[in-house]
């Protein structure tokens, strides 16, 4: 098959499949996954702590190799030094070297990609400004916390202006303001022009950050799309209405359209069953002369789609047993 | 350019290092104590003090070159840096090759260092120093550079522990394989192809060991010493080949 030149990532039927233990017993953990990421989009890689995330990342950046499948970046082959050359990558939760201060642990990156002197004073300046490590440039990493770590480690996946970036678990480990720092630089990144590959197991992120997300569930993927494509998926969008003075001749008639009914005094919590009913329930309340206080239509969340998903994988695996 | 970056890196890492120092400390209190140790012998203290000194600096920079060399990859590994750099346009050999010539330098400057001390004890017990001494010292850093390749090369495939064990015991033996000759030499054709066999498969260490010469006022002529340090440099090379292969075809889990 040919690659397509347009999509930054692409794998066809990608797989791993580990022989671990004395006897080499096979386990798979990758199986068959087929991603594509489009330039310029921030797409999320969302599983479970064990799903094969980083064993995919692994074999896109060639940590791995394959046992079966293709993959690509840019259109070429794994391992190419001049795909090489367009990426960043921040593994997860990674030490780096204990010893070094930033800038020196930044300008040996440099070095790889050929930078030296001036060019690469000027390119560590401009890193440890965007992660906000300045103040630290001088300070050995091993005394640094874990948040300011990850930023470094994100400083030195950005060291050659790389067009696909690549973040094994970001967000893990971080405290709340850690994890908002991370969730900006993406979408700083993302406003640059840059394609941002992420994985992680935190889904509010994802659905905050990500154009489209693939949902990976012991090494097969289960869901692939636009997050809010997934999110209409099969969810029956309730609605909560909030009302006034609503006499009890009027909560009779509405109660056929409700699935819940929550009273605090004079003021009612009420949940219709779908879309549909609300038409007929905002005729119902205007008859009745109760005022309409607030109307939310509820949303699916990725977690409630992700729960589903594990919760289906497992019915069907029993099934099966 | 990238293994000399590698190499500088390591290097600057390896000077960071407590158990550096410590190693060090203790060979120069080692070559040190020679003087003390002299003293107790009756006559020949020239020779006590040389044969400490030089069995000194050959044992803590074989200490070295183990116990630093056997992080250099296992480290990397466990500690995740090695997925950045292999992640950006290096060469998995060229990773290798840099921390290989970063622990060199290391060693390089150790010896010196520990060199630099055998002399100053040499110069203030009024021992002469003779030109055999340096070429003893030459081959003792060749030896080094054996040993480190033998110490990345088990740890391209097993843990950081295994690796010193085999480490450790690979140069000791490879300072008795002139018996495993000898013994061959008492066995049947079979037995003897075998021993013969690990005897040039083995590193013959004992080769780059001028202790005698330079005790007994022995010469070594510079054909030689030519051909010893083309042995270590080919054994060496090698090696490293080897380590680059295995290294090539590995999964970092």
């Amino acid at each position: 098959m040919v690659p397509n030149p347009d999509l930054v990532v692409q794998t066809e039927q990608l797989s791993k499949v580990f022989r671990v233990g004395f006897w080499g017993k096979r386990v798979t953990a990758v199986d068959s996954i087929k991603l594509e990421v489009r330039s310029g989009e921030v797409f999320g890689f969302l599983g479970p702590n064990g799903a094969g995330k980083t064993t995919t990342l692994k074999m896109l950046m060639g940590l791995i190799y394959p046992t079966s499948g293709r993959a690509w970046l840019f259109g070429r082959d794994l391992g190419d030094p001049q795909t090489k050359a367009r990426l960043g990558f921040l593994p997860e939760s990674p030490y780096f070297y204990d010893y070094l201060t930033s800038r020196e642990f930044l300008g040996f990156y440099g070095h790889l990609f050929g930078l030296w002197g001036a060019a690469l004073d000027k390119r560590v300046d401009e890193l440890l400004e965007l992660v906000g490590m300045t103040h630290a440039k001088d300070l050995q990493l091993r005394k640094f916390s874990k948040g300011m770590l990850q930023r470094v480690g994100v400083a030195q996946a950005l060291i050659n202006d790389p067009e696909l970036v690549v973040l094994d678990e970001p967000m893990s480990g971080l405290d709340p303001i850690g994890r908002k720092e991370v969730r900006d630089l993406i979408l700083r990144l993302k406003e640059s022009g840059k394609t941002v590959l992420f994985s992680s197991h935190i889904l509010h992120d994802a659905e905050v950050l990500c154009d489209r997300v693939a949902m990976i569930l012991k090494g097969r993927l289960v869901a692939c799309g636009r997050v809010t494509d997934l999110l209409d998926q099969g969810t029956h969008h309730q609605v909560e209405l909030v009302v006034d003075g609503l006499t009890p001749e009027g909560l009779d008639h509405l109660r056929p359209l409700t699935e819940k009914v929550v009273r605090q005094g004079d003021r009612m919590l009420l949940v219709l069953k779908s879309q549909q009913q609300v038409a007929g329930a905002l005729e119902i309340i205007r008859a009745a002369k109760a005022s309409l206080v607030s109307l939310n239509p509820q949303k699916g969340s990725l977690e409630d789609l992700f729960i589903r998903e594990v919760a289906g994988h497992r019915s069907s695996s029993e099934n099966r047993a | 350019m990238k293994v000399l970056s590698i190499a500088v890196n390591t290097f600057r890492e390896n000077l960071r290092d407590k158990l550096l120092y410590n190693l060090l400390v203790f060979a120069l209190l080692m070559i040190g104590s020679s003087v003390v140790l002299s003293r107790l012998t009756l006559g020949e203290f020239h020779r006590l003090i040389l044969d400490i000194g030089l069995g000194s600096i050959n044992f803590f920079g074989v200490l070295i070159a183990i116990f630093v060399g056997i992080g250099l990859v296992s480290k990397e590994i466990e500690k995740k840096t090695i997925y950045t750099i292999v992640s950006k346009p290096v060469a998995r050999y060229e990773f290798l090759l840099g921390k290989y010539l970063g622990l060199s330098i290391t060693l390089f400057v150790n010896t010196v260092v520990m060199a630099v001390g055998l002399l100053v004890v040499l110069y203030a017990q009024g021992v002469p120093v003779e030109g055999m001494l340096f070429k003893a010292l030459a081959l003792i850093f060749i030896e080094f550079m054996v040993i480190t390749a033998v110490a990345l090369l088990f740890s391209t495939f097993t843990s950081a522990t295994l690796s010193a064990i085999f480490t450790l015991a690979l140069y000791v033996i490879g300072h008795l394989t002139a018996d495993l000759k000898v013994f061959g030499a008492k066995m049947d054709d079979l037995s003897r192809g075998i021993l013969d066999g690990i005897y040039y498969l083995l590193p013959n260490l004992e080769r780059f060991n001028l202790k005698g010469h330079v005790v007994h006022h022995l010469d070594l002529g510079g054909s030689d010493l030519m051909l010893i340090v083309t042995y270590g440099a080919t054994y060496t090379a090698v090696l490293l080949f080897t380590a680059s292969l295995i290294f090539h075809r590995r999964d970092f889990r």
